[in-house]
């Protein structure tokens, strides 16, 4: 077996890739086999099926994580070390065979691949997967043009990563031109220049930030569609009725499903999403953190104050509305002493199970025969005080109570308060009936002073 | 308890729940229910007849508990009324409500009644001595509305057990009984 002329890629503990400094991923095409197809016998290696990845500096090749074989390694090539990106050939064979990409590599007298090498050979990347071919190609070519570009600004073979023309010129050199070949900046004319240089530069980026723009927003439609294709296949997967053992395609439906989750795309099938990894564990982060602020709050807190607690402790990675509730909806499936509650107003609440509608209403009912409550009712303050929960929550409880009909409301400029429900008391046929013992005598003896 | 011109009020009137317009279905029920019967029993023995919604109604208003019925509140339980055939509305744009604590029916017994009683089954009498003449005092004809009399004499009539016949002036409109 002949040497390996690509250099490996150095992984971090969970299989990303180690970059470069300034290096960044560009795009990824999964299922690619990368291979010399003229020259079987060449130290290039024969890699099947794994995740391309094209990064501003370099082309990167990972084995798929679930790919049999610890053998399998990883492969890089610079951008640098490419001499020419062949154009696709449209002939009727490549409209049925997987797309290809091909290209130059450059390799050095001993096989390496190299920048500068004598020798060179030709590879080509099978796409299997589903990926946008044609927008790996323009992105391939543009990344390869910019670092070519960058390459020659350099200038020395050094790879220094500043390519901006700096003032630390060297002080042993005379003359206008210093060592390295660069107009030297000294006196008036020499801040001119450097102004000048700056507004040139300024100039260039702007251009090319725009470049980016259009380019960005071409990639944006894009995006767009790639999402629609992936949410269109995780439905259609769904709907079929196919049984788990075909696993590659679950285990790449999970993943695809993870990959529009971290994008932040919410996966269109529910009850499948209802499962996913990210949102169980968040699920259980969150049933650990509720207990605290549960507990001061009285039992019972609003949704929204959770929200602003729980990502303010998390302070970075944080989650978003939907992420909550889907976390909360998952805690009836594990044993966790909190639920999430919606009250008929739309409120929703996060208590304690112990926090119980039927403790809550025998508390209210003795708070409001009290004698003081039976003259003047009950407000939600007055509520929150009893029951130790924040005034919001006290006032859902007491709605709650009003639509069981323990409750009454009373509207007046006093403002908003409510009394025990008199109504089924009194007699329909005789209103002026008043029986000696029970609700309606205690209210009728409290009020005795009024009439 | 308390009164209010003379009628006496039920304890529930100084309930503040009472006068706020309850949104639970059970409770309004019976709260739509206590204020028909109070606004009937209340108009039958001031003799009222029309209530204006817009218009001051003491029972709609208790100063004891410093609470007032709302307008959506006076129009709820009004409409229950007329919904049970106990009132009308005197005109398109809802604001005067005619309070029928007799129906047209009770009252064109009564008027029959009244004819018996004073020996006018045959005879004839102005509308004006039916509504304030000496016979009718002490009866419930007396201050009737006269929109309410001119129902139920044509109801009567209707039913052939009069005619009302128009004078030279509204005062001298009559009714010629034949029971």
């Amino acid at each position: 077996m002949a040497e390996n002329c690509l250099p490996s890629v150095t992984l971090t503990g969970s299989g990303r890739p180690v970059l470069e400094p300034n290096e960044i991923e560009c795009f990824f095409l999964s299922g690619v086999d990368l291979l010399c197809e003229d020259d079987p016998h060449t130290c290039f290696p024969h890699l099947k099926s794994g995740l391309l990845i094209l990064t501003t500096h370099r082309l990167l090749w990972l084995p798929d994580s679930s790919a049999a074989g610890p053998a399998s390694s990883s492969a890089a090539i610079p951008l640098a070390a490419i001499s020419h990106i062949f154009s696709q050939k449209k002939s009727l064979r490549s409209v049925f065979a997987s797309p290809r990409v091909r290209f130059q590599v450059s390799l050095s007298p001993e096989g390496r691949v190299a920048a500068s090498g004598s020798r060179s050979v030709v590879a080509t990347a099978v796409v299997r997967g589903k990926g946008d071919c044609d927008a790996f190609l323009t992105k391939f070519w543009e990344n390869w043009r910019a670092r070519a570009s960058e390459e020659a600004e350099s200038g020395s073979s050094s790879g220094s990563s500043a390519s901006a023309v700096t003032a630390t010129a060297a002080a042993s050199s005379s003359g206008i031109y210093s060592s390295d070949g660069t107009v030297r900046m000294v006196g008036v004319s020499g801040i001119l220049r450097k102004e000048q240089e700056m507004w040139e530069s300024t100039d260039r980026s702007l251009q090319d930030a725009f470049q980016d723009l259009n380019a960005l927003m071409s990639k944006a439609k894009e995006m767009v569609v790639l999402a629609e294709k992936m949410r269109l296949k995780l439905l259609s997967g769904s709907n079929s009725q196919t049984n788990a053992t075909n696993d590659e395609e679950m285990g790449s439906k999970e993943e695809m499903q993870d990959w529009l989750l971290s994008v932040g795309i919410i996966s269109p099938v529910t009850k499948e999403s209802a499962g996913a990894l990210y949102h169980q564990q968040l699920s259980r982060q969150l049933a650990d953190f509720v207990k605290v602020p549960l507990e001061r709050a009285g039992g019972i807190i609003n949704l929204i104050d959770i929200y602003c607690l729980f990502n303010r402790a998390r302070g970075t990675e944080l989650i978003s509305p939907d992420d909550l509730l889907q976390a909360c909806s998952l805690w009836e499936k594990f044993e966790v002493p909190v639920v999430l509650r919606k009250f008929d107003s739309g409120v929703m609440v996060i208590q304690t199970k112990s926090h119980s509608d039927e403790e809550v209403l025998a508390k209210i009912k003795m708070l409001v025969m009290k004698p003081d409550a039976l003259r003047a009712g009950v407000s939600a303050g007055d509520a929150a005080r009893t029951l130790g929960v924040a005034p919001t929550m006290a006032k859902e409880h007491l709605l709650s109570a009003e639509s069981k009909g323990l409750l009454c409301r009373d509207i007046s400029p006093d403002g908003f308060r409510f009394y025990i429900n008199l109504f089924p008391e009194i007699d329909r046929d005789d209103m002026y009936l008043v029986k000696d013992q029970g609700i309606y005598a205690s209210w009728v003896q409290a009020n005795h002073s009024r009439a | 308890m308390q009164k209010l011109k003379g009628f006496k009020l039920p304890h529930f009137f100084n309930y503040p729940p009472y006068f706020t317009l309850q949104p639970v279905r059970d409770t309004r029920e019976k709260q739509i229910q206590l204020w028909k019967e109070l606004i009937l029993d209340y108009c039958k023995t001031q003799k009222i007849f029309v209530i204006g919604l817009e218009e001051e109604f003491p029972l709609f208003t208790n100063h004891a508990i410093e609470r007032s019925l709302t307008h959506e509140a006076r129009a709820a339980f009004l409409s229950a009324l007329i919904s049970e055939g106990r009132a009308e509305w005197m005109d398109k744009g809802h604001r005067k409500c005619l309070i029928l604590w007799h129906r047209i029916q009770d009252w064109a017994d009564i008027l029959i009644q009244f004819a018996k009683d004073n020996g006018l089954e045959d005879g004839v009498v102005t509308i004006e001595e039916i509504r304030s003449g000496t016979e009718s005092q002490g009866t419930e004809l007396h201050g009737i509305d006269r929109t309410i009399l001119n129902r139920a004499l044509k109801l009567l009539e209707q039913k052939g057990k009069l005619v009302v016949f128009k004078g030279t002036s509204t005062d001298d409109e009559g009714v010629k009984f034949s029971l």
